[in-house]
Formats: structure tokens, sequence, C-alpha cells
């Protein structure tokens, strides 16, 4: 059914349909609408035979869903940015016990400086924690993914995370698609544990593990998300199937079977690239664009396909690896064997800095005349920057930075960019 | 449970031999059927109180609860020596996470059995005194509050033992560790710190809290079984001495245990919702130098020069105790 919604009550509303067993609440923004939603639900008697915890810590959210899944439920959690850093060890945990959580994360920048907006560095500090991970760029995908992340992780016996870009995409009122509960229950069948906690058969789960076992343990899980390469496209395909839309998949591309330059990046951003892009070709640019869906597993051949016969490569990234630059461009030099191309990390849209056209527009322009940076940090305010090195220079007890900057800022700084 | 009123064939001991009670008053640990839950082979050190103190709780709940028990353990000896694989002593479901959550572990698995309609399994979370009082202690007042139907052990030897005796919220006064080294003008663990967590269960208002030792084996499993009538939030806190690090022969084990109690020390109570219901009279009241001679940790206070003031605020503390919890029977000894 078409409605006007919101990003996180589409989420809920999607995440309602599955029939979560056990869902665990803590709030911290921009996440917390998704569970209020559920909560609501649960509470009216919408969504029957589900428990609703509310409990104080998201290190404590992520344990009790362990526990909930372990014993069989099918479970659902919600964090964001400090939140997930700080279930941080809970996050390992689930993925190596080979449990089906689903959890969306609310795209946010990670503090100092507290920052409450949009950026990637939360889920990309958990990229090689053992769960899958998959980026929405609408909302419509966001609500579509959380039905093909339930079905993904059972079949795996595997946790996945659902990026969805903070505030942009989860406080975005859109017109959204919602399926119908017959629908999601024939795509979406009951959950069949592969290993439970039931006194009628005693298991043991969690035990130690020594250097006799421990490296093929891991090593199942690393098989376990190749496998994910091939189950990802079919559970896509299916869901178009039955739902009629294509959503998820490893990647999908735009305009990039004949482009030269070729623009990777995941999540929201893509809409306004392709916006970039559009009026680029009308232009005459070879220009094009690869948004990655998938980024763990990661999609490799299926990247490399798509850049095999680009000169360019511009990867657009929400998050910096401090000290050496991208991380979507590290892994992404996996797909680039072979191929020879120039190269361009775009560090971009940290701390909810806007991302815009015209930037994005100035910034393929450079590209395409090879004028960048191996590394760009996109509209960054570099003059204050020297300003604040230089109060650095001048003094040893400089103070504080990001105060410094902002008292910057606002005393008129802003007019020397 | 009504009692059976016994006569004493033996004089000058207060142990009731199993022959002289009703078949169903008989402790779970003597009855064949025990289900060992925590199985034989494990790869705890000799006199290990934890070991034993796991298996009477956990057989005790698991007869209280026709045998529909699942454990979540917290990281630590209790877990490491019970699963090396395949060597697994557990033969119950047991699932052991983190060091810091098995409260929480234990209720998404409560709430899992709740929304599959098995009321009938019930679940127990257990751990040490690291896992419990100090890193686990977020999660667990978590579960408290929020009065969630799981019944947590905390078995309390004091410090942290797994990673080589280390001082943790419950490591006592004085007490040698490898962070309270006996050095400097107050040895050992410094006085005015660490918490009481069976106090500070009950300031929850949760429905059972009590606090057993593994010298009193009727006692704990009387315990065990009256929190797994009750539903809700419930803690036990189990004394269980550690020859490895307090520094006692392992065949002192129970010695120490019956010790803690009879000095004082480790009061042994019961509490519902909050206020103390009973708490079991000290028989042959000992001054704490009893209690703390036998083990190297407290060795430093026995010096040539006795440190009589230490082991005087020690004493203090058990006096405390004593009057707080009425620990002497009025009647009989006043």
């Amino acid at each position: 059914m078409l409605k006007q919604t919101e990003g996180s009550h589409a989420i809920a509303e999607s995440v309602a349909l599955c029939r979560p067993e056990v869902i665990c609440a803590y709030p911290i923004t921009p996440q917390t609408h998704i569970v209020e939603g559920l909560g609501e639900m649960v509470k009216s008697g919408e969504l029957k035979d589900c428990e609703f915890i509310n409990v104080e810590s998201e290190f404590a959210a992520l344990s009790v869903a362990i526990g909930a899944s372990a014993a069989g439920a099918r479970t659902y959690t919600a964090t964001a940015s400090q939140g997930l850093l700080f279930m941080a060890e809970a996050v390992y945990n689930a993925a190596g016990l080979g449990l089906p959580i689903v959890m969306t994360i609310g795209n946010r920048a990670i503090g100092a400086p507290i920052n409450i907006w949009n950026d990637h560095t939360d889920s990309m500090s958990m990229r090689d924690a053992g769960w899958i991970q998959l980026y929405a760029e609408t909302n419509q995908e966001a609500a579509d993914l959380h039905i093909q992340a339930f079905r993904l992780a059972e079949d795996l016996s595997m946790p996945v995370m659902v990026c969805v870009d903070g505030f942009i995409l989860t406080h975005a009122y859109e017109r959204i698609d919602v399926p119908t509960q017959a629908q999601v229950d024939a795509y979406l069948p009951r959950f069949e544990p592969r290993q439970v906690l039931d006194p009628k058969e005693p298991v043991s789960i969690g035990a130690m593990v020594g250097p006799e076992a421990f490296m093929e343990v891991r090593y199942l899980a690393h098989h376990k998300q190749m496998r994910a390469l091939e189950l990802i496209p079919r559970l896509s395909q299916e869901f178009q199937n039955v739902f009629g839309r294509d959503s998820g998949g490893l990647i999908r591309s735009y305009r990039a079977e004949d482009a030269k330059t070729i623009v990777v990046a995941l999540g929201s951003v893509n809409g306004t690239i392709k916006d970039v892009i559009d009026e680029l070709r009308d232009e005459g640019c070879a220009i094009g664009l690869a948004t990655i869906v998938s980024f763990r597993p990661f999609p490799s051949d299926e990247l490399h396909e798509v850049l095999s016969h680009a000169k360019r490569l511009v990867v657009i990234e929400k998050s910096l690896a401090v000290g050496i630059g991208g991380i979507v461009s590290h892994n992404l030099r996996m797909a680039l064997s072979g191929i020879s191309l120039h190269a361009y990390t775009v560090v971009a849209g940290l701390g909810g800095r806007a991302i815009t056209k015209a930037s994005l527009r100035s910034l393929f322009e450079r590209a395409l005349r090879d004028e960048l940076e191996p590394l760009t940090f996109l509209d960054l305010n570099q003059a204050a920057v020297n300003r604040e090195l230089e109060r650095e220079q001048a003094q040893r007890r400089s103070g504080p930075s990001a105060e410094n900057i902002l008292r910057d800022l606002a005393g008129g700084g802003r007019s020397a960019l | 449970m009504e009692m059976q009123q016994i006569k004493f064939y033996q004089t000058g001991t207060f142990t009731v031999g199993n022959r002289l009670l009703d078949e169903t008053q008989r402790s779970v640990q003597a009855n064949l059927q025990r289900t060992n839950s925590l199985n034989s082979g494990h790869r705890a050190c000799q006199g290990c109180g934890e070991a034993l103190g796991a298996r009477y709780a956990i057989d005790a709940a698991m007869r209280a609860a026709n045998n529909q028990v699942i454990a979540c353990n917290a990281t630590g000896c209790l877990e490491v020596f019970s699963t090396p694989y395949p060597e697994t002593s557990w033969q119950i479901p047991w699932i052991h996470s983190l060091f810091g959550n098995a409260a929480a572990v234990a209720t998404g698995v409560m709430a899992a059995m709740k929304v599959k309609g098995r009321n009938d399994v019930r679940v127990i979370a257990q751990g040490g005194d690291g896992g419990t009082t100090d890193i686990g202690f977020g999660c667990l007042s978590g579960m408290f509050e929020r009065n969630d139907d799981v019944l947590y052990i905390c078995y309390d030897n004091q410090a942290y033992m797994n990673t080589g005796v280390q001082r943790s919220s419950a490591t006592p006064p004085a007490a040698r560790t490898a962070t309270t080294l006996p050095l400097g003008p107050e040895p050992g663990a410094v006085f005015g710190q660490g918490k009481n967590v069976p106090e500070i269960a009950m300031a929850h208002g949760i429905p059972y809290v009590a606090t057993a030792s593994v010298a009193y084996l009727r006692d704990l499993e009387e315990k065990v079984s009256r929190a797994m009538t009750a539903r809700g939030a419930r803690y036990i806190h189990i004394l269980v001495p550690c020859p490895l690090g307090w520094g006692a022969a392992p065949h002192d084990t129970i010695k120490l245990a019956r010790l803690a109690v009879e000095t004082g020390l480790f009061p042994l109570f019961e509490a519902e919702h909050g206020e103390v219901t009973h708490s079991t009279p000290i028989r042959h009241r000992l001054p704490v130098e009893e209690y703390l001679k036998p083990q190297k940790r407290f060795a430093h206070l026995f010096g040539k020069q006795p440190a009589v003031d230490t082991i005087a605020r020690i004493q203090a503390q058990a006096d405390r105790n004593i009057r707080k919890y009425r620990l002497i029977d009025e009647r009989r000894h006043g």
C-alpha cells in the first residue's frame, strides 16, 4: 500500500511484517523513531507474539538479542553511532556465534567531537565484525532491505546490519509502498534455527575454542559471506517476483556501461550523484555510477566488471580512515586487479555536512580533467583549518581544537572561506 | 516446606546425615538420580569452590524446575574450566556470550521462552564476582530493575581468579591480590572500598535475594529451590573459596567457607522485595583470625608483628554484620 510516511516508520512497519519475536530497544538518535514505532505496535496489539524490551544500554540491547536468538526467536534491534561502538564486543560475539539477528544502523558520525548527524563512520567501524552489511539508497529500499535481511540472516545463520543514512533517510517523509502481510509471509518462511537452547536437546554454545579449531570457525564465517555473494542477488530477484520492485542486490550501476569515469558510493548520496551524472551526460561526458549495496560481503567481481573499461574512478566516502584516507577505496583495490585507471578518493559529508549537487559537479569536472588529488576532502574549510594550525603554532596551550574552530567561525572566520 | 524434627544421634556436630531424614527432605546432592548438570571431568583446580557451588546450585535448580533449565554463563573460571571442547561438562542447554552480559543474555533467553509459551523453562544466569559485581553490573542492574524472570547466581571467590588473582569490587579489605600487593602503609586491598551486591540487589526491590555458602549445602539447596518458586528477578550470592587465589589448601575449601560464616564475615540471609526475611544464626561464633590465618592472602597480617589494628578492623566488620543481620540467636546466647 502506498503511503506518505517517515523513513523510520516505514522501516518499523516493514520489520513488524517480518513477525519479529523479540525486539530490544535503547534510544539513540537518529534510530529512535524506529524502535518507538515498533514499541507502539507491540503495545497496541498490532504486532502480536512479540516481546519488546527496554534495556539499559546498547551493550545490553545486543546481548538480549543474542540470548533471544540463541533460544530460537526471530530477533531485531536498532542503533547508531556511539551505540554501535558501545555494543562492539557483542557485535563481534553475535557474528562469532552465528546468530541471525537483524539490526538497523541509523548511520551517524562518531565523536569526539559529539555530532548527531549523518556519515558512515559508525557502521564502517564494524565492517569486519562478521555481519553482512547492506546500505540503503532510499527509504523504499531501506524498508525492503529489512525483509530481505531476515531471509538472508536466517538462511546463512549470520547477523545482518541494514545501514540507513541518519536523518537524510530516517527522518525524511517519502512515498513508500508498504507491502502486505501476505506478501511478506510468502517471501519469509518461519525461522528454523540452526542451533537452539532447548532443554529437550541440551547443547553448549559459546565454548572455549583453542588453536586447533579457531581458524576453521573463522574461515567458515568467511565462507558463509562468500555464499552470500550468490544468495543476495537471488533473494533480490525473488523479492522482485513477490513484491514487483527492484531492491537490494550486491551493486547497482547507473549509466556506467560506456562510462570512462565511474563514481562509486554507498547510501543516500547516490540520488544526488545520479542527478549530477545526468547533467554531465547531457553535456556529453562519459560518466556513470556504481552503487555498492552490499559492503559485506564485498562484491569484488561485480565491481571489477563494471569498472573494467573505466579510465577513472571517483570514490565518494562518508567516512575517514584517519591516517590513510578512504575505507571504501581500499576495499575497492581488491576489485581493480588488472585494471589500469586513475583512482580518486573523496571524503565527503562527515558529521552531516551537506553533499550538494554544486560541490559534486565541480568535483566531477575536476576529476574529468584529472586535476584531483588522490585524496580530497570535499568542501573542507581549509582556511579555518589553517587558522587553527596557526594558533597551535603560536602557543603551547592553544586549547581544544573543536571549540577553537567553532569560536573562529562564529567570529566571522566563515568569510575567509 | 515443612521441616522435619529429628534427633541427633551424634554429639558435637551439626551435621545431619541424610539417612535420618525423610526421603523428600534429603539433599539433592545425596540423590543418585541428581542431574549432575555440571558433570565430572572438567578442568577446575583441586578444591575449587566455584565448581562445587555451581553443581549444587544448578542441580537444585534442575530439580525445582523439573529439569527445564537453560543457563547463561559469563566469561570466567567457570566458563573456561567447564567447556574446552569436546569436553563440555554441561548436561543442560548452556550459552556463554561475553564477560559482562550474562544477565542480559538471560533476559533474551527468557523473552524467547515467554514468546514461545514455554513458561515451564526457567533461565539462570551465572558468573563470578568480576562478571557480576564489576563488568557485568550494568546488565545485572538492568535485569533487576525490569524484574525479568531470571535467577542470577554469583559465585564469589573475591577476585579475578581466571586472569591470575586481581582485585575485584568483591575483594575484602587487607586481602592480597596481584593488584593489591601487601606493600606500603596499608598492605593488601584497602578498607572502605568494594560493594555489597546482595544489598544492592535488595535495593532494586526484587522478589528474592539470598546469600549462601558451599559449606552449607542444605541451606544453599533450600535457597535455590525457594528462588525457583518465585517469578521475576532473583539473586543468589554464593561464597566459593578459591584455593589458588586465597592461598589455601584444597582440602580446606569447605572449612574456610564455613569459617567465613561462623566469624560473621559472610552473613547468610534471605530477603524478599527488599526486606530481610531470614538470617542463618551463627552456632559457634569464632574470631576472624580463625578464618584469616589459614589463607596466604592474609599472611602479611600475621608476621613477626601481627597487624592487630587491621585484624581489629576486620573483626569490627564481622561484629557489624552480626548486629545488622542478627546472626546470633539472642534466646540461645543472650
